[in-house]
């Protein structure tokens, strides 16, 4: 690990002051950490934004409003997430281990860097770690990788759950930076890899991150998580689906689908979503709307099951859904 | 007099120590001024180094050296090759010239004032290479078989070829049949304590505080790698946090650890990195096996063929028990079995816990499923037709051989009555259930061993012996035998291992730790008590050593081994593929439990090994490169809390007056052998599809 500095502070507009001169916050760190300790981070300087006043978890009318230091942990446990927002907590709760989920800011999940093992390499090429280095994963191992929002020079997948459910929800993002305050879906937080893998979100430079907003709906409450993975917890998704439906008088009025370990970025599917509106809530239709979820797939070498699994993943997740509430 | 102390089941004595951090492993033995070295790995798979250029590094702040092949020491590395070495083919010299023969593979080592200093350095230093493709792959067309040249004589441990009757003509003309390939990913031990050393010089005398399965071989090897005798060496091994065979070798990290010791003239640490450990300390080897297997209508086998083949290096040729089950688990009037080795661009692989026996099991007990099925015949009761009298293999009787005892109670225990016999048939809600069954089998092995015991006028007694504790209790139960020998009540008796002055132990492997070391204890306690009848009591310690063995004739009439039964039920999800273990029942014939607390302990643990076989474990190498993709914690997966449903081991009663005097057998291995088959048999049930490569993962199943 290179060396670097520590600085703790205790305002919001500190913290801000300090990352536009280049600092970086440090929040749960166990992303940041994790990649400095193997170098694929480097930054000198961090500034430790664990003492704002950002932890706090409110149910706003129907709305969800999460700080960005609140604890992956205490907002799947609190009473009123999973009441009003059950999406949410059990997006977390199927996230990364108890002991992470302890430690793991809201915010920092956000921004968590890829798992693609190559990005943790410092002897093999990843236009993601090194810009123009080229992309082990392309014609290497690559089950793991996505099938959507690929581009020639990197095809890693975004591996939060969390953010499947919030871009599904429509969640916005409060930021502030040193211009000012502005808010926007979670969903354009994320970036697609382009040619420019290295670059995977749009904050501006110095801003901080204050809040995730969930709206809630008449969809808010029957919503499930179905995360697909070989062993029971901790571990990634190879396939996540976010799915709530409003149903009314035995159809469906609104619909929101995202799904995870697929997707580049958090993968919203619209295409889906319209196809299930006006429909009765039955496997048939279902299956006839998830297969639109491949529209524009590009398998890899090693990753061709996802095409299989995808809609899959999503039939069950919509009728996990259908049974919920 | 006697306190009946074998059998019951006593907390770990060790216990305490160990979770209020009182016992120190290797890591933790901490030396004034040490120096911290960090090993650099080639990152090509093959070739040869071309350029290093070390003088940059050696200015960096804190470097106390930088060794290469170029300046390190031409070690002696006198011939040794104890019984857990390959036979054929010789260790890998470190950085004795610039070869590459695997990715990964030490090229530099970098010893400084700290670790952060030592990592740092290892990070810059720049190395070029002459690069080539490596073959990694055993089902690559390009890699040849060889016929393991300790395997060619009849009277090998391990046969390469073995047959009784005519197995290819049986086959041939059998009324039913099953024949096909199995494979099994590669996998890595994965303990929890990384290897570690930290080596100390004074003139010609070195101490290794090292992790070690091994302590007296380690001893051993390293005097010949330096060309130093025996006594000039001193291993410290107390605590081990877990091994499952990967420290029953010496790897080149601990002459690492003493070369780089000597050359800056202070003691060293050397701690492998998680990663590092995907490749520099052995592995199970990826095999592929045919298993063949002929029967009569009514479920008689005629026939087993049993073509098998293992992944090594190019240097070494490390052979396992393969193929070893299959002539005695069932009666049949012929076998043939043939084992061969794919030499591989990949580091020597190694034991690992059931090693061979569990791999060859696997093929052998889902043949054995399939044909079930394909006569309609419930697998417990095919398995009965075809118990045998004797070991038909050796042609002599079992010491004890308590297989259908196993299964029946395994059956009861399991509910096994409840299964509906058609693939596919049984279910909870939407969820596909399956039940599936399958033996498990491994040797129950003694060899010499030594014990020292001393008696002090306190009324204590103390016990030493060059063993170790890997976590199966061994502290435990060597100072059970030692209390109820002695007669003495267990917080009398101090039992010591981990020392390679202590009188020598065999390998901590191989289940015979207790059968070995426990006779061994036992002797050396009788001694010690005869000796004390024949002395005064005047205050001075009264000693005794003493050594055990089998007896050669009683080794030469019997057959011995354990066996065991392994029942599981499997959930798997025909939406998504998930497979989920739901249950399992493990029964043991093991010859005397002497702690049935440590005892389950470790079946438990066995069977969550063998599950990680079945569901989760195998390194992934990069075609290229060779380099292990995934590892890591996060991407290897091992079985986490929540996999691991409500596991159940049973020991059935089992008198065994030959093994040894102790009666036991040992059950470290066997608990891992067969829970992988009776997984994969439950997921055919399950699903009606058969999975022949294991792990058995969601794309496996998707399509079912
Ligand atoms: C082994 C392992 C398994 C995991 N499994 C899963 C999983 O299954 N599912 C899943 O969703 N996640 C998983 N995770 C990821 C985990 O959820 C994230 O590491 C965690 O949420 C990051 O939060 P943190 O507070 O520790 O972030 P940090 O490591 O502190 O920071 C991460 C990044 O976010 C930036 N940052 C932090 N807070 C802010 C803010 N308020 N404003 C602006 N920038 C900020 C930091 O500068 C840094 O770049 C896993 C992680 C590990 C190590
Ligand atoms: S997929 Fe992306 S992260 Fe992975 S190696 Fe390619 S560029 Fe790097």
């Amino acid at each position: 690990m290179l060396p670097f500095t520590l600085e703790k502070v205790t305002s919001v507009q500190a913290a801000i002051a300090a990352a536009s001169s280049g600092r970086r916050f440090i929040a749960g760190g166990t992303t940041l950490i994790d990649l400095m300790r193997e170098e694929v981070e480097r930054p000198e300087h961090l500034v430790d934004i664990n003492t704002l006043p950002l932890s706090e978890i409110r149910i706003e009318g129907s709305d969800l409003v999460i700080g960005a230091l609140a604890r992956m942990a205490d907002v799947a446990a609190h009473a009123g997430v999973q009441r009003l927002h059950p999406l949410v907590a059990e997006s977390l709760i199927e996230g990364a281990s108890p002991q992470l989920r302890n430690m793991a800011s809201i915010g920092g999940n956000l921004l968590q860097r890829v798992r693609c093992p190559y990005f943790r390499m410092h002897d093999a090429p990843c236009n993601k770690r090194t810009p123009n280095s080229g992309c082990a994963a392309i014609d290497g191992l690559n089950a793991g990788h996505a099938i959507l929002g690929t581009s020639n020079h990197c095809a890693a997948t975004h591996p939060s759950d969390v953010a499947v459910a919030l871009v599904a929800l429509d969640a916005t993002m409060q930021v502030r930076g040193p211009r000012g305050e502005r808010s926007f879906p979670v969903e354009e937080l994320f970036r697609l890899p382009g040619d420019t893998p290295h670059l995977e979100h749009t904050l501006l430079p110095g801003e901080l991150i204050l809040a995730v907003r969930v709206p809630g709906g008449p969809f808010s409450r029957r919503a499930r998580y179905l995360k697909v993975r070989d062993r029971a917890s901790y571990e990634f998704a190879l396939v996540s689906a976010a799915a709530a439906l409003d149903i009314e008088d035995g159809m469906i009025r609104q619909a929101r689908l995202a799904v995870g370990g697929v997707g580049t970025r958090p993968w919203r599917l619209r295409t889906v979503e319209k196809a299930l509106i006006g429909r009765a809530p039955d496997r048939k239709i279902f299956e006839t709307a998830a297969r639109l979820a491949l529209e524009g797939a590009r398998p890899l070498s090693g990753n061709h099951d996802k095409l299989e699994l995808l809609p899959r993943t999503i039939v069950r997740a919509l009728e996990m859904t259908g049974e919920a509430a | 007099m006697t306190t009946n102390v074998i059998g019951s089941p006593l907390p770990r004595v060790d216990g305490r120590a160990k979770v209020t951090g009182a016992a120190r492993y290797a890591a933790d033995f901490n030396q004034g001024g040490q120096a911290y070295a960090v090993i650099v790995g080639a990152t090509v798979g093959l070739g040869r180094v071309t350029g290093i250029e070390t003088a940059p590094v050696e200015k960096m702040p804190g470097v106390a050296a930088v060794i290469t092949h170029r300046n390190a020491p031409r070690l002696p590395y006198a011939p040794h090759k104890s019984y857990i070495d390959p036979a054929t083919g010789e260790r890998l010299h470190v950085l004795q010239d610039d070869q590459v023969r695997f990715y990964g593979q030490p090229v530099a080592i970098v010893v400084a004032d700290t670790l952060d200093q030592a990592e740092r350095a290892a990070a810059a230093l720049r190395i070029s290479y002459a690069a080539e493709r490596p073959l990694v792959d055993p089902a690559d067309p390009k890699a040849r078989p060889v016929v393991p040249e300790a395997g060619k004589q009849p009277d090998a441990r391990l046969p390469a070829d073995t047959a009784r009757g005519n197995a290819d003509s049986a086959l041939a003309v059998a009324p039913a049949k099953v024949d096909e390939i199995y494979e099994i990913a590669r996998e890595n031990h994965n303990p929890m304590e990384p290897h570690a050393t930290v080596a100390a010089w004074n003139a010609n005398r070195l101490t290794l505080w090292s992790k070690s399965q091994f302590v007296v071989n380690e001893q051993a090897e390293i005097a010949a790698v330096f060309g130093l005798p025996p006594e000039n060496i001193q291993v410290i091994c107390p605590f081990i946090g877990g091994a499952f065979g990967t420290s029953l070798r010496t790897w080149p990290h601990v002459t690492l650890a003493a070369v780089a010791a000597r050359q800056v003239g202070r003691p060293v640490k050397l701690v492998l990195t998680r990663k590092q450990m995907f490749f520099m300390t052995g592995h199970r080897p990826r095999t592929l096996q045919r298993m063949a297997l002929g029967a009569t209508a009514d479920g008689k086998l005629t026939s087993i063929v049993h073509e098998g083949t293992g992944e090594t290096s190019r240097y070494e040729e490390f052979m396992e028990a393969l193929t070893s089950v299959t002539g005695f688990l069932y009666s049949t009037p012929n076998v043939r079995t043939r084992y061969r080795l794919l030499p591989l661009d990949i580091g020597t692989p190694n034991h690992m816990r059931g090693p061979g026996e569990a791999s060859g099991v696997f093929a052998l007990e889902c043949a054995v499923d399939e044909l079930s099925y394909k006569l309609g015949i419930d697998p417990i009761d095919l398995r009965r037709r075809n118990e045998p009298a004797i070991d038909e293999g050796e042609n002599k009787p079992f010491s004890s051989r308590s297989l259908m005892k196993c299964h029946d109670l395994a059956a009861e225990r399991f509910g096994w009555s409840r299964r509906l016999p058609e693939p596919r048939s049984m279910r909870d809600g939407r969820l596909l259930v399956g039940m599936g069954v399958a033996s498990a089998s491994y040797p129950a092995f003694h060899a010499p061993a030594n014990a020292r015991a001393r008696l002090l006028a306190d009324g204590t007694a103390e016990i030493e012996v060059a063993a170790s504790d890997m976590g199966p209790g061994t502290y435990t139960s060597m100072t059970q035998v030692a209390a109820e020998t002695l007669g003495l009540p267990i917080e009398r008796v101090r039992f010591s291992l981990g020392r390679s002055d202590y009188p020598p132990a065999p390998s901590h492997g191989g289940s015979w730790t207790m059968a070995s070391v426990g006779s061994a204890i036992r002797a050396a306690c009788m001694a010690v008590q005869e000796e004390a009848a024949k002395r005064p009591r005047d205050g001075r310690p009264i000693e005794a050593t003493a050594s055990a063995q089998r007896d050669p004739d009683v080794a030469a009439r019997f057959s011995m081994h354990s066996f065991g039964a392994v029942f599981a039920e499997v959930a798997v999800d025909p939406d998504v593929g998930t497979i989920r273990l739901r249950r399992a029942v493990g029964t043991y014939g093991i010859g005397r439990v002497v702690n049935p607390r440590l005892a389950r302990s470790q079946c438990i643990g066995g069977m969550i090994g063998g599950m990680g076989m079945a569901l989760m474990e195998r390194t992934v190498l990069d075609p290229r490169d060779g380099r292990p993709v995934n590892a890591h914690m996060a991407d290897y997966l091992l079985p986490v809390n929540l996999d691991i449903p409500q596991l159940e081991a049973h020991f059935v009663e089992e008198i065994d007056p030959h093994v040894n005097a102790l009666g036991v057998k040992g059950l470290g291995e066997i608990a891992l052998v067969g829970m992988a088959p009776a997984i994969a048999n439950a997921v055919f049930h399950a699903t009606g599809k058969r999975v022949r490569s294991l792990p058995i993962r969601i794309e496996d199943v998707l399509t079912v």
